[in-house]
């Protein structure tokens, strides 16, 4: 006898969980955002112990696990630690059009490194060691979007 | 550590889209076969334990559309939301707590989800995941910080992926057994530079399970028990830019632990098998270097000279690893399981001659955040 498996077609459900979530930026964040909203200054958090500066800002140092109450502020262009450019464009996930990358980013005046976008670079521009800056969006509102990404530094334009 | 033993292994092959079987009928198969393979039946195991996560499964405890496939319904029962590795870690744990028998299963189908969308939900939802980061990129980010510190080529990241696809046609539960060259990996399309589409694991489904039991039992159910010699495991930091992307420092930690509990001082003369989550191509050679298999940077030339082949002096990922087949938790445990198999001399066509000693890795989180490194052995 035939195995009735074999001439099945499977039923397959398609789903969506969508549940909103509002995610709170905390103390330390809502005054990082706030600066770079307000003012276009990156902001970074040093602690009291091993006088590393996080940034992004941390209210807890990982390491000395002693409380970063001091900020400091840093400078808006920095070494690029790492970088990627991304050949696959997700619809869902990508804020950007066109080439585009990732980076790690050492700000001057800190000590650690920020993930951000890479943008505004030419095909084989990228290495790392070169030196980038932030380029901020026009209208800003509170998020580590208002900088739009970094780019190869070009001085003030 | 007092004597655990690996006493059952149960695998389902690996396929890219599994669609006649949920993950219940998944974990009740590699239920089964582990079962099987130990001589046990379920009355026999004293506790259970399940991985898999919620995010991937899209339900909340996703623990619970398992526990009947695992036969957990009136046992002590709980979840490691984590890989393989970890959870395993977690079974011997609990066999050593003295509470029994244990069965441990995870679970996968990464063909009912968007993986991209998934992995940029492990990212921090103030400062990161807004970039659009996730698995490949993030990773690519590690494979260009490494080959920058260390020399490192594309070449030599693609011989290992040539290797390990060679490898899985030796493999029958494998995903992709491929015969193909450093050439054709090399023009493959970069999906996030330096990392191109042979230089990935692929989205898989699959489910594998494992009996663990203390030395009182051990004899009594297995003919072959593989002991477990040491465990380690060790956490970096959280956010890629605190962390030395091309350390790597908690694997190196995690492996020291599982070494000294093993009695190990030499890991590249006493270790005679690797099973790594070459989850990317880099990250076999990363991983070895962490393992102490060979000294930073080294990997590289060593996977070009033949010696982490098959026929090698030092076999890395026999199976074809990850890069053959990867559900995600799912693959870490099948590590452990390749290196059972291999100390048991039960590998089938990919079997390496003489196993005594193996050494089995997987990760947590992005970039491989959190290490955790097993050493098993046969008996003495
Ligand atoms: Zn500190």
């Amino acid at each position: 006898m035939d195995d009735w498996r074999e001439s099945q077609e499977i039923l397959v459900m398609d789903g969506r969980i969508k549940v909103p979530y509002t995610w709170s930026a905390g103390e330390v964040g809502t005054t990082y955002l706030e600066a770079l909203r307000d003012d276009k200054r990156f902001m970074g958090t040093r602690c009291p112990e091993c006088g590393v500066v996080y940034h992004i800002p941390r209210m807890h140092c990982p390491d000395c696990f002693a409380a970063c109450a001091e900020w400091v502020e840093l400078e808006p262009q920095g070494e690029l630690v790492t970088y990627t450019v991304a050949r696959k464009h997700h619809p869902q996930l990508s804020p950007v059009e066109g080439l585009f990358g990732y980076g790690v980013i050492k700000l001057e005046g800190a000590d650690t490194g920020f993930l951000h976008l890479l943008g505004e670079f030419a095909e084989g521009e990228l290495s790392s060691g070169m030196t980038v800056e932030a380029v901020f969006a026009d209208e800003r509102e509170g998020s580590v979007l208002d900088v739009r990404y970094f780019r190869p530094l070009r001085g003030v334009e | 550590m007092e004597p655990v033993a690996v006493v059952g292994v149960g695998m389902t092959p690996i396929k890219r889209e599994w669609v006649t079987h949920t993950y219940a009928d998944l974990v009740f198969d590699a239920c089964s076969a582990a079962l099987a393979d130990a001589g046990m039946t379920i009355d026999q195991v004293d506790i259970v334990l399940t991985g898999s996560n919620d995010f991937f499964d899209g339900r909340t405890i996703s623990s619970m559309a398992v526990m009947d496939a695992c036969g957990s319904f009136d046992k002590n029962v709980s979840t490691v939301e984590g890989e393989g590795t970890f959870g395993a870690a977690h079974a011997v744990m609990r066999v050593l707590a003295g509470w029994g028998t244990c069965l441990y299963c995870a679970h996968h189908k990464g063909s009912e989800s968007v993986m991209p969308l998934i992995t940029n939900a492990m990212f921090d939802p103030i400062y990161e995941r807004f970039t659009g980061i996730e698995a490949v990129t993030s990773s690519a980010l590690q494979a260009r910080a490494y080959m920058d510190a260390y020399g490192v080529t594309e070449e030599q990241c693609a011989s290992v992926s040539v290797k390990n696809h060679g490898n899985a046609k030796k493999n029958p539960l494998a995903q992709l057994p491929l015969d193909i060259t450093v050439q054709d990996v090399m023009s493959s399309p970069y999906l996030a530079d330096p990392l191109k589409v042979l230089d990935c694991a692929p989205i898989s489904d699959g489910a594998s399970a494992v009996v663990i039991a203390g030395a009182g039992k051990v004899r009594k159910i297995a003919e072959k028990p593989v002991w477990v010699k040491g465990i380690g495991y060790n956490c970096d930091a959280f956010h890629l830019g605190d962390r030395d992307l091309a350390g790597v420092d908690a694997l190196e930690r995690a492996a020291k632990k599982a070494y000294s509990e093993a009695g190990i001082k030499d890991p590249a003369g006493e270790i005679d098998l690797a099973e790594v989550s070459d989850v990317f191509s880099y990250m076999e050679l990363m991983w070895l270097e962490g393992l102490g298999l060979c000294e930073r940077g080294e990997a590289g030339k060593l996977t070009e000279s033949g010696r982490t082949a098959l026929d090698g002096a030092l076999p890395v990922n026999p199976s074809g690893g990850c890069l053959s087949g990867n559900p995600v938790l799912v693959s870490g445990l099948n590590r452990i399981i390749e290196c059972a198999l291999q100390i048991r001399g039960d590998a089938g066509e990919h079997q390496v001659d003489g196993v005594r000693t193996a050494v089995a890795q997987g990760f947590n989180g992005p970039c491989g955040q959190s290490q955790c490194v097993w050493v098993l052995g046969g008996d003495a």
